[in-house]
């Protein structure tokens, strides 16, 4: 992994204040990022059952593709999100949840990136999102 | 959060700790539809160069506010589960602005609830993104009394 690439994993990380917002952090294992979402109260949707906040599990979806974006294109500002789809596949109960990307295509412009969020069981996964995502190397 | 139950739905909608969490507000409620507000705070800000609201903000405002509509269609209170939710960013909102979501549920059958959706910053016809989503209604998922 070369440190420019971290460095700008970091800077979004760090910079990005709706990240903190949310709690999220990354683990790398070499070039492999898992994004990490750890439970806290105020991501609950339905205090019931209970269960995290669809829009929570959509937003740290989309953070996890901009992050690992942000380590493959490094130096460059936070690509602009065109369109997502998010599909819920099980409830997001209420403990920490775990993402990665695939990045199905990193053009000049737009990258297609794939996303899936687990919890207790990655072959169980919660959510998955595709996204379009506008890379910015061309504006100043 | 045993009154989550039972709270009216514009109560209930408020009260799910990431709305708190968000500040969001709401601005009407009428049978299948809704519309609600996110303000816009330092803390939500998604790109620090220009200080716009992170898209993350606008999906999880929109996402709520489907969830509004429908439950306001059914007009009695019954689980829901979304099952996708596909959003189009028109435009980054304004810098240092809110933004304000208005869903429309224009389709249940007994099972699945069908939900339009569009989100602006500060002029309602000048749009900032826009959604569809489908629910599942009635889910197995313990039963709200109310």
């Amino acid at each position: 992994m070369q440190d420019t690439a971290i460095q700008s994993l970091d800077a979004f990380l760090q910079k990005v204040p709706y990240v903190r917002f949310l709690g999220m952090r990354v683990e790398l294992a070499g070039d492999e990022m898992t994004a990490v979402l750890p439970f806290r109260q105020s991501l609950i949707g339905n205090p019931v059952l209970p269960a995290l906040h669809g829009g929570v599990i959509g937003a740290f979806m989309e953070l996890t593709a901009l992050a690992q974006l942000s380590l493959t294109a490094p130096g460059q500002r936070v690509p602009k999100t065109i369109d997502i789809t998010i599909e819920y596949l099980r409830s997001g109960r209420a403990r920490d949840t775990y993402a990665r990307a695939i990045l199905r295509k990193v053009g000049r412009r737009v990258a297609n990136v794939q996303v899936e969020a687990w919890q207790d069981s990655r072959s169980q996964p919660i959510a998955g999102l595709t996204g379009h995502f506008l890379m910015r190397n061309e504006e100043a | 959060m045993s009154d989550f139950n039972t709270a009216p739905l514009p109560e209930r909608m408020l009260m799910a700790p990431h709305a708190d969490a968000l500040g969001l507000s709401l601005v009407s409620i009428e049978k299948g539809r809704g519309v609600m507000s996110a303000p816009w705070r330092e803390e939500l800000v998604g790109d620090p160069e220009t200080g716009v609201i992170a898209s993350g903000v606008v999906t999880a405002l929109i996402d709520h506010t489907c969830g509004l509509a429908i439950n306001s269609a059914m007009g009695e209170m019954t689980p829901i589960a979304t099952l996708d939710l596909r959003i189009d960013y028109l435009r980054p909102a304004a810098p240092k602005t809110g933004v304000t979501a208005e869903a429309h549920a224009y389709r249940l059958t007994r099972t699945v609830g069908f939900v339009r959706a569009e989100a602006w910053d500060v002029e309602r016809g000048d749009l900032v993104a826009t959604a569809q989503a489908a629910f599942m209604l009635n889910t197995r998922a313990q039963p709200l009394k109310g």
